[in-house]
């Protein structure tokens, strides 16, 4: 099991400087000068040249890259040009809306889809599971961020239980997870349907093996065998399904926060892009994708705790 | 006493059984033999009520003068495990990977509330002592277990309660000759010392001559002959069952020939796998997979190489017809060195059928363009319409109709797959002919009648075999010469008849009394 | 030949109509939906605009028309870069199995999906700017491993059959079993995966130029539809309603006839059935 932790940790080290380097070099070298790009044609000269010591430019790539990356790591993520802050501080500040909406959503969804998931298993070909079939069918069609707005339009305009934006901070924590309510039901539904039906594709799938026959003939009924036999089983092709849909849910929150008006990590992106303040579109993204192959590596300690067979490779 | 009492069975309507009746008794084993399809399996899962939602079944199945077909299924979940215990033929997948072996026996037990946590271990220990596991940590997964050992794990599962009934449904066709005959003898043993019933489900008559007290021959659904076993096999009254015991130990008429010169050599073969990937660039040890081995076939020979599942022969197989490098050694064929680079008419001259019916066939094509697939190793690739000539020759030559060529190959059963398998083998009249498992799948009868027509091809063109299968039986039927194969290395090698009738090394005695035999009872005339 | 089942045909309907309107768009549109109105604003459904006006007075049935041809041309443009390079990487990768080969291609795919196609469109938008063909290369780079999962996941189960050993014996080399034997017989989950991929890629598409990351105006998509009607909500809820409800019926009809297909192509459902 260790040295199966240690080889997913070097994996995990290896993805984040290749990602890391793709990152550095569609930033800071497809464009060819950064800080000219950065400033728009309008620029004179000087303050150009100004910018350009100003965000370490003048050194060779190698440097700027080692730089860049070990100011990441002790939590220097550059200074914002439009801003003037440090980037750490603007995402740290953002990170306590996103982190919470992502995590909510995922945990909606993976609560919503293991029980509906396992009934229409448990159903199959039956009246029930046709029903199910055909909802979550709907829900994939749905984009989340016009789901957002239809919530929006019956929960906030028509009925007023809810506001239709905005966030309070977490100094009222009531009123700051009342806030995060309707994002994380418009992100969490649409992936719901999908996990729901994955469940319910990798149970029936482990209901034909012959482990399951033998489990018959042990005297547990098809319900007990389903729960005690099935469910572990089905449970590694579904884990797959969590760990991919995290980064949907990540992006899928970034765009919610526009629909929501939640001064989250996207809208932060957004306003970099427009102004063109590529340090901060450069740390947000690698932080972005750092999560990404985190929650990667967390389900592939999640499989070999499922599944005893992959514990001895490395 | 467990009776069935004219049991019928039919799903979507199409009759899979018809008054199937028959009596088993504490103590004693009932075999019930029959080829594949003959409703062996289905028989077995109506007694334990596990068939599919869309059966329906009419008779009985009594336990204590109850008719199991009509408790309801909550009473058959309190029976199954209890009084009826079963197990299946593949005990690679009989087990949940993801459960350790302990906690699968023990489940036995406290589903049905017999006993606690910590009891239930207990017994499960006991258990799996009992079925010859005393070794094995109720803590160990099935995939780090042997298939002869998950057999015996799937064993202690099913008897953990003591049932009345077990019924083991092929328990040992998955298993290699040696691991059979102990899971036979466990399977004796249990029968008399807890005196249960055992209904044995097998194909193999000469498994249920071995084991079984009384024996029911089954076909198409229907019980053709029943009685007690010395009885049945030594009258066979039912042409069925003639037919059978005569296909299970068929040997086909050959013509004894002078051999001629060396066709294909191998000296000192090595042929090593890299070991599994532990890092990026990092691999294990390597593993020997075929170990310094050597062979000589002769023109018009045909030479057998028997092992158990693992020993290398099919790493042989693919390192003779030059389809991977070998490590070390050299092989020639017709004179010619044999390697992943040899050149297309080398490859013309040696040409192979493999073991599965199903597998060998890529479905979307027709089987005029599958038998002709093999024609641009000639020098000469003929021309359209002589292609289907030729084509329609092959067929013939293994007894099938020209006309067959314009159909898919799931238009043909098992049987005849295999004939249009070797005339794929034989459209560029190779010299040597490599027979993997060739037969091994095939039901009895089928399996004599493919075995004469080798003999007959062999009589008529002057091929050369290679014949390589875990069948003792097979090999000694259609081989001139044998080869012993055990852990990538020959072990042993004679003339055929020499060396099953005296045999040199200590493996090849082994999987010789292994081997269950038909007893040989004169044949009724 | 199998009875259709209705799901199927629904399905296939309602992308069947959605391709007439994007097509009939090229050549015909009932109004000019770059030309802005301001006397038009904001009607209501009537003869001349059937589905009414948005707030710059453009008609939103010209505009779902040409929305659903920019919504089936970058899915469709996408999904080809996808099969283009992920299906013969993953060819290769079952072909090589175990090799250094297969390993980098799968240790490629597994970095790209490390980069949601949400995460490519901001890079290159950071650099590039915002177009159509920004969204096209954001969803197509990450369609590239799922077909390339696909691919190698097929075969690999091919590979291990004996008629492939065969072809061997008859002298053909990997590349060529690749393409005779491998790829005939993988057709099936590809046209599966690529009909999934097709509606995953219009709802991609959607949300991309939600935030503005897609095709620039003057020429509309039914994300940005939504993006503009969001501040209209409490006023004209119809004109948020109607572009998501375009987006999740072609989502809905592809799904549909992506569920049929593999129904009928399945042989192992196939086999059930007769």
């Amino acid at each position: 099991m260790l040295r199966y932790i240690l080889g997913r940790l070097l994996s995990l080290g290896l993805s984040l400087i290749v990602a890391s380097l793709v990152i550095f070099t569609v930033i800071e070298v497809i464009p060819g000068d950064p800080a000219a790009f950065m400033l728009g044609l309008n620029a004179d000269e000087a303050t150009v040249a100004a910018l350009r010591a100003d965000l370490g430019l003048d050194g060779s790539k190698a440097a700027r890259y080692v730089g860049w990356i070990s100011g990441m790591v002790q939590g220097d993520f550059g200074t914002s040009y439009t801003y003037r802050v440090p980037v750490a501080e603007l995402v740290s500040d953002r990170l306590w809306i996103s982190i919470p909406l992502a995590v909510l959503s995922l945990i909606l969804s993976t609560v919503l889809a293991f029980p509906i998931g396992i009934l229409s298993a448990a159903n199959r070909g039956r009246g029930l599971d046709y029903g199910i079939m055909g909802g979550t069918q709907l829900g994939i069609a749905i984009p989340n961020f016009w789901f957002g707005m239809l919530l929006v339009l019956v929960f906030a305009v028509t009925l007023q239980w809810f506001s239709a934006g905005g966030f309070p901070g977490w100094n009222t924590p009531l009123a700051a997870l009342k806030s995060l309510v309707l994002p994380s039901i418009a992100l969490a539904l649409p992936q719901a349907a999908i996990l729901a039906r994955v469940m319910r594709s990798a149970l029936i799938e482990t209901l034909a093996q012959d482990y399951m026959r033998t489990a018959r003939a042990k005297g547990l009924s098809r319900r007990q065998a389903l729960l005690r036999h099935a469910l572990r089983n089905a449970l590694i092709p579904v884990l797959t399904i969590i760990g991919l849909q995290f980064s949907f849910l990540l992006a899928g929150a970034i765009i919610i926060e526009n629909v929501f008006f939640l001064p989250g990590l996207g809208r932060l992106i957004f306003q970099g892009i427009t102004q063109r303040d590529l340090v901060v579109v450069e740390s947000v993204t690698m932080l972005l994708v750092f999560a990404v192959i985190l929650v990667t590596f967390l389900v592939d300690i999640a499989y070999a705790i499922a599944d005893p067979r992959l514990r001895r490779r490395a | 006493m467990i009776a069935v009492e004219n049991l019928s069975l039919a799903i979507h309507g199409e009759a899979i059984l018809r008054d199937v009746s028959f009596a088993m008794v504490p103590g004693r084993t009932f075999g019930l033999v029959g080829e594949s399809g003959s409703g062996k399996s289905m028989t077995a899962l109506a007694l334990m009520r596990l068939l599919p939602e869309s059966a329906r079944t009419s008779g009985a199945v009594t336990l204590d003068s109850i008719n199991l077909l009509d408790k309801p299924e909550a009473e058959m979940c309190a029976l199954r495990g209890n009084q009826l215990g079963m197990i299946f033929q593949e005990p690679m997948t009989a087990l949940n990977p993801v459960q350790t072996i302990g906690n699968q026996v023990a489940e036995t037990l406290r589903i049905h509330g017999i006993a606690t946590h910590a009891d239930a271990r207990d017994v499960a220990r006991a258990r799996l002592d009992r079925v010859g596991l005393p070794q094995i940590a109720l803590d160990r997964y099935p995939h780090e277990l042997s298939g002869g050992q998950r057999q015996r794990v799937c064993i202690a599962t099913a008897i953990a309660l003591r049932p009345r009934l077990l019924i083991a449904d092929e328990p040992t066709t998955a298993l290699d000759v040696t691991t059979q005959a102990q899971i036979l003898d466990l399977l004796r043993g249990l029968v008399e010392e807890e005196g249960m019933a055992l209904l044995l489900i097998t194909h193999d008559l000469a498994v249920v001559a071995d084991m079984a007290d009384h024996v029911a021959v089954m076909q198409a659904g229907e019980i053709v002959e029943q009685g007690p076993t010395p009885q049945v096999l030594s009258e066979q009254r039912h042409p069925y069952t003639r037919a059978l015991f005569e296909a299970s130990d068929h040997r086909p008429t050959r013509t004894p020939r002078p051999l001629g010169a060396p066709l294909l050599t191998a000296s000192d073969v090595d042929r090593h796998y890299p070991g599994p990937r532990t890092g990026l660039l990092r691999r294990g040890a390597p593993v020997k997979a075929v170990d310094g081995v050597s062979l000589t076939l002769k023109t018009g020979e045909s030479l057998g190489l028997v092992g158990e599942s693992g020993c290398g022969k099919s790493t042989l197989t693919r390192a003779l017809l030059g389809l991977d490098k070998v490590q070390g050694g050299e092989i020639a064929a017709l004179g010619n060195p044999v390697s992943p680079a040899m050149p297309n008419a080398l490859r013309a001259g040696i040409q192979v059928v493999f073991q599965d019916p199903y597998g060998s066939f890529n479905p979307r094509w027709r089987v005029d363009h599958l038998v002709a697939d093999p024609f641009p190793l000639l020098d000469e690739n003929p021309p359209r319409e002589d292609r289907r000539r030729k084509v329609g020759e092959a067929l013939l030559a293994v007894g099938l109709q020209p006309s067959d060529m314009d159909k898919y190959p799931h238009e043909f059963s098992g049987g005849q797959r295999q004939r249009i398998a070797i005339a794929r083998a034989l459209i560029t009249n190779p010299k040597i002919l490599v027979l993997d498992e060739a037969v091994s799948a095939l039901d009895v009868r089928v399996r004599a009648r493919i075995l004469d027509l080798l003999a007959d091809l062999q009589d008529r063109m002057g091929l050369s075999y290679l014949f390589i299968s875990h069948d003792l039986t097979v090999v000694r039927a259609i081989t001139d010469r044998v080869m012993v194969m055990q852990a990538g290395r020959i072990v042993e090698q004679g003339p055929t008849e020499q060396v099953f009738a005296a045999p040199g090394h200590e493996y090849t005695q082994a999987l010789l009394a292994a081997a269950p035999r038909l007893p040989g009872y004169a044949r009724p005339s | 030949m199998t009875r259709l089942p209705v799901s199927m045909i629904l399905g296939a309907a309602l992308s069947a109509v959605f391709l007439a309107m994007a097509l009939l768009s090229f050549v015909w549109t009932p109004h000019d939906v770059e030309q802005l109105v301001i006397a038009n604003r904001l009607q209501p459904a009537s003869s001349e605009f059937p589905l009414g006006t948005d707030q710059f007075g453009r008609d939103l049935l010209s505009m779902l028309m040409v929305g659903a041809r920019v919504s089936l041309a970058v899915a469709l443009v996408a999904v080809s870069i996808g099969v283009v390079i992920g299906v013969p990487l993953g060819l290769a990768a079952a072909a090589t199995r175990g090799s250094l080969l297969d390993e980098l291609i799968m240790r490629g795919n597994d970095l790209i999906f490390a980069f949601p196609s949400l995460v490519i469109a901001i890079l290159i938008t950071a650099v590039f700017g915002p177009s159509a063909f920004n969204a096209i290369i954001a969803i197509g780079i990450f369609n590239i491993p799922v077909f390339a999962r696909v691919a190698r996941g097929g075969a690999l189960s091919l590979w291990t059959l004996d008629y492939i050993l065969a072809a061997r014996v008859a002298g053909k080399g990997r590349t060529r079993i690749s393409v005779e034997h491998i790829l005939p017989n993988i057709v099936n989950l590809l046209i599966v995966q690529a009909t999934i991929q097709f509606s995953l890629g219009i709802l991609a598409e959607a949300a991309l130029s939600y935030v503005g990351l897609s095709v620039q105006p003057p020429v509309p998509s039914w994300g940005r539809m939504l993006s503009d009607a969001q501040t209209m909500i409490y006023s004209h809820p119809m004109l948020a309603i109607l572009p998501g409800l375009a987006i999740v019926l072609m989502v809905l009809g592809l799904n549909l006839m992506g569920d049929g297909l593999r129904d009928l192509l399945d042989p192992r459902l196939r086999r059930q059935r007769q």
